[in-house]
């Protein structure tokens, strides 16, 4: 069980301080699906950071399965069971598909093993394994290798941060079937979403809308979502196609 | 032959040889030769004015290989050594060559080799060099190699330069001439720590239609080193060549890329691309929600940089 306590985190814009989580309280219990939602700006994905250890927050606790874990490093929080995915993948230069899944793993992965994850995330192994990951990749691939590592780690705790973010509606879709097996296969860990995906929100066991720093709403999704549907916390798919990535 | 463990060790590490290899070689072990095997098309001949050796390559040879490593393992020895190679027209061959230095005295040791290769026509060499140096000494370990390559028309060489630790000083000159049709690769990886100096300069000119050169150089310049990696190209005719120089810079670390490229004709196409930074936080970021701790992240990007 992840449970942030009276979380808030301030930064410098030019001389003024600009206030991004104030006073959060949050709890998240095991074996849920989670999805986090609510306007842009809202400070979602600075949460996920500060879950995972990224980010320091000013004042608070972070409790996960009973330890006070604030002041353990992004390190130590990865040891404990936390997982977490980037909005943007990051990219190497010289490391590949299986090192990254590798390191993932924690031990000398077998290729059939790799192989496994990466046909988890719907990619053929034979072609990507000795890939790099670099730029050579489109967003779509580098996306699902950064869920393949974060399934390799079968850690407690996943989190993902927007994992919609640029990418086309195509790859999307098929993103959408991973995170479906994914709340299917759930078992004792937790998995949290930070979206605004309404097919993601569909899946979700439990939504959170965060707004202004502070949990706005919590509760079952089948409560939830049709109190956010149409509004920028829940849009649809189709919306990724226009310019702003359906975020305006 | 008979090495002591030291040379054993660098022999080991410069031309990743564990025993005696297959096909011809030439080991020199302070200053002085310590073996050599010649084939029925591959001949090693000492010049007579005990300089160095000339490599003959007959035409059309196929598959063979030729290993050429140096070591010192005395402090205070200097020398100067001209090899050349002669490459027959049609053939293939693999040529592993490295100095490995381990300096336990007081006094500079330093290695100068200069190595000449007069490609033939329609040949393919595959070139490996690995500079290594080791010891606790307080006298220096330097290495200063030389390469003039000189392609005919439709040759092929690859080169793989590689020094990634223990060497003080180097400074790295090469310099190729490529005929029509000709086409040279060359990867450069180079590490530089405390406050080491390393200078490589390249200076390629593709004289001939259809000529064509790709150098990619990644480096990394740690504590108090200094690089400076200076890449060339000249192109005189229909041709086409390309430069990559990449580095990573951490702790007071220093590099200087100078990028030229020089086209003397209306078809030549010539691109150059350099980038020097740190580490991506990012990418650190990443591999510690992976579990690494930070130094193992550094290590593990370090390590796929430079592979």
């Amino acid at each position: 069980m992840l449970e942030l306590k009276n979380i808030s985190y301030t930064v410098d814009e030019g001389e003024n301080k600009k206030t991004i989580i104030r006073d959060l309280d949050l709890k998240i219990d095991d074996g849920r699906f989670v999805v986090i939602t609510g306007p842009n700006g809202g400070g979602k994905s600075t949460l996920a950071k500060i879950i995972a250890g990224i980010i320091k927050p000013d004042k608070g606790q972070i409790i996960f399965n009973g330890e006070d874990i604030t002041s353990l490093s992004i390190t130590e929080r990865a040891k404990k069971g936390i997982s977490f995915a980037f909005q943007q993948p990051v990219k190497f230069k010289g490391i590949k598909v299986i090192d990254l899944l590798r390191i993932a793993a924690g031990k000398d992965l077998k290729i059939p093993e790799a192989c496994s994850y990466l046909s988890e995330v719907g990619l053929c192994a034979r072609d990507y394994i000795n890939r790099e990951v670099n730029g050579s990749l489109s967003g779509g691939e580098l996306k699902r290798i950064e869920i393949a590592t974060i399934i390799a780690r079968q850690t407690s705790l996943s989190v993902f941060d927007e994992p919609e973010a640029g990418i086309d509606l195509w790859s999307f879709q098929n993103l959408t079937r991973i995170f479906e097996k994914m709340r299917k296969d759930i078992t004792s860990g937790s998995i949290l979403i930070i979206s605004h995906q309404e097919r993601i929100l569909n899946i979700a066991d439990e939504i959170v809308v965060i707004a202004d720093g502070n949990v706005k709403k919590q509760g079952k999704g089948s409560e939830i979502l049709p109190q956010i549907v149409g509004t920028d916390s829940a849009v649809d798919a189709c919306s990724m196609l226009t310019n702003d990535g359906g975020k305006a | 032959m008979e090495m002591d463990e030291i040379q054993k060790r660098l022999i080991a590490e410069v031309a990743d040889l564990h025993d005696i290899p297959v096909g011809a070689y030439n080991f020199r072990a302070n200053s002085k030769l310590a073996g050599r095997n010649t084939t029925a098309n591959i001949d090693i001949i000492s010049k007579e004015d005990g300089t160095g050796i000339d490599i003959r390559v007959k035409p059309g040879t196929k598959k063979e290989s030729i290993h050429i490593p140096v070591v010192i393992s005395a402090s205070g020895l200097k020398e100067v050594v001209y090899n050349d190679f002669y490459i027959g027209e049609d053939a293939d061959v693999f040529i592993v060559a490295g100095c490995g230095i381990d300096n336990c005295g007081k006094q500079d040791s330093e290695h100068d080799g200069v190595h000449r290769f007069f490609i033939g026509k329609n040949a393919h060499v595959k070139y490996v060099e690995k500079h290594y140096g080791s010891g606790e000494g307080e006298g220096k370990r330097l290495l200063n190699p030389g390469t003039e390559i000189h392609m005919d028309e439709g040759s092929v060489m690859e080169m793989e330069m590689v020094q990634i630790k223990g060497v003080d000083s180097t400074h790295r000159t090469s310099t190729a001439e490529l005929k029509a049709g000709a086409k040279l690769y060359i990867q450069e990886r180079l590490m530089t720590h405390g406050k080491q100096e390393a200078f490589s300069v390249y200076k390629v000119v593709l004289e001939g239609d259809g000529a064509s050169a790709d150098i990619v150089s990644r480096s990394v310049a740690r504590d108090d080193s200094y690089q400076k990696v200076d890449l060339g190209i000249r192109g005189d005719a229909e041709c086409y060549g390309h430069t990559e120089c990449d580095s990573i810079i951490m702790d007071n670390g220093r590099v200087l890329a100078v990028p030229a490229l020089e086209a003397n004709s209306v078809d030549a196409s010539l691109v150059h691309e350099a980038a020097i930074g740190k580490i991506a936080g990012e990418q650190l970021d990443k591999l510690m929600t992976l579990g690494l701790t930070e130094e193992e992240a550094e290590e593990q990007i370090i390590n796929g940089f430079l592979k």
